[in-house]
């Protein structure tokens, strides 16, 4: 955002966005560990079509947004690329990721719309990752703190 | 016999395809859809596991979470998962009503989702960020953590059915 006065269509563009994103990830099965299992194990490889599909579609309007239009109406910001830089972190993190996923059967937006159609027991996977986000985020803000306080007592040192 | 033979073809992929396709489609395109809406009004690309970092900026103090894009980004962060949830509630309760809930293990989703909040987070990104918007936009960054992420999931769910875990 590069305003501070937000257009009071933001969040319910937002939110209605997200509506139809829960609708979908409902319908696909995702929101079902079971289905996602069953296709990690081989069984039933309809999630293709669900990333699939959606990677399609959402590249299309990437490219139509990108190549011909200019601004997004509500917020006047340019439409732009996502540019994420590549680390180590890319792959380590979706290492641990694909883990959790493959134990789980569950990844954060399949799991808000696994809770709102009325599978409580995916409390447990939610709470698990607010769990594991808060412990990267203790861990990594600890260690900066650390890094950051030994080069204020040796200035010299390189690290 | 000729009959059979002719139906070979169509029974395997009936086996690849246990429950069909139609779901599986129409579900992968309205979460593009979904997606799209948010990026055409705001040019927002919106990644639904950033929320569990930014929201946990409401109650810690910890700089990880209180970072000017997260403090910035929850409040529609918020929105756009209540929007996810409620749409999910719309298909559980007027379009395909009925209480289903999963028969997958408490100690899975608990230790699984730890796992993937972590992982998400120093990954930077997870299905939607990377695997549909990342995807879509042929970012490499995403490419590589998408084929990292579902490597290491077939891997972990193979293992784990092998261990005789179920469900």
């Amino acid at each position: 955002m590069s305003t501070t006065e937000r257009s009071p269509l933001f969040l319910p563009a937002i939110y209605l966005g997200g509506l139809v994103f829960g609708l979908g990830l409902a319908i696909s099965g995702m929101a079902r560990p079971e289905v996602v299992l069953d296709f990690l194990q081989f069984q039933d490889f309809g999630l293709l079509f669900v990333m699939g599909g959606a990677a399609v579609v959402t590249g299309i309007t990437f490219f139509v947004a990108t190549t011909f239009l200019d601004r997004a109406p509500i917020t006047g910001d340019e439409y732009k690329r996502r540019v994420k830089s590549f680390d180590r972190n890319v792959v380590i993190g979706g290492s641990i990721f694909g883990v959790g996923w493959g134990l789980s059967g569950i990844c954060p937006g399949a799991a808000y719309a696994s809770f709102g159609v009325g599978n409580y027991p995916i409390l447990w996977a939610i709470a698990g990752m607010f769990l594991g986000a808060y412990a990267q985020g203790y861990w990594r803000s600890s260690r900066a703190d650390d890094s950051a306080s030994q080069s204020a007592e040796r200035p010299s040192s390189q690290d | 016999m000729q009959v059979t033979a002719e139906l070979t073809p169509l029974l395997a992929v009936a086996d690849l395809f246990p429950r069909g396709v139609l779901p599986y489609a129409i579900g992968g395109l309205l979460v593009g859809l979904g997606a799209s809406i948010i990026y055409l009004s705001t040019g927002v690309i919106a990644g639904a596991s950033t929320f569990l970092e930014s929201t946990l900026s409401y109650v810690s103090d910890i700089d990880r979470f209180n970072r000017f894009t997260y403090l910035q980004s929850r409040g529609w962060r918020f929105a756009f998962t209540a929007g996810i949830v409620s749409g999910a509630a719309v298909w559980g309760l007027v379009l395909d009503p009925g209480i289903w809930t999963t028969e997958v293990q408490w100690w899975r989703l608990l230790g699984g989702g730890f796992l993937v909040g972590i992982g998400t987070r120093l990954g930077k990104g997870c299905t939607s960020g990377h695997g549909v918007c990342g995807v879509g936009s042929l970012s490499n960054t995403s490419i590589v953590n998408v084929a990292t992420f579902m490597a290491f999931a077939i891997g972990t769910a193979q293992v784990v059915a092998a261990l005789g875990v179920s469900p």
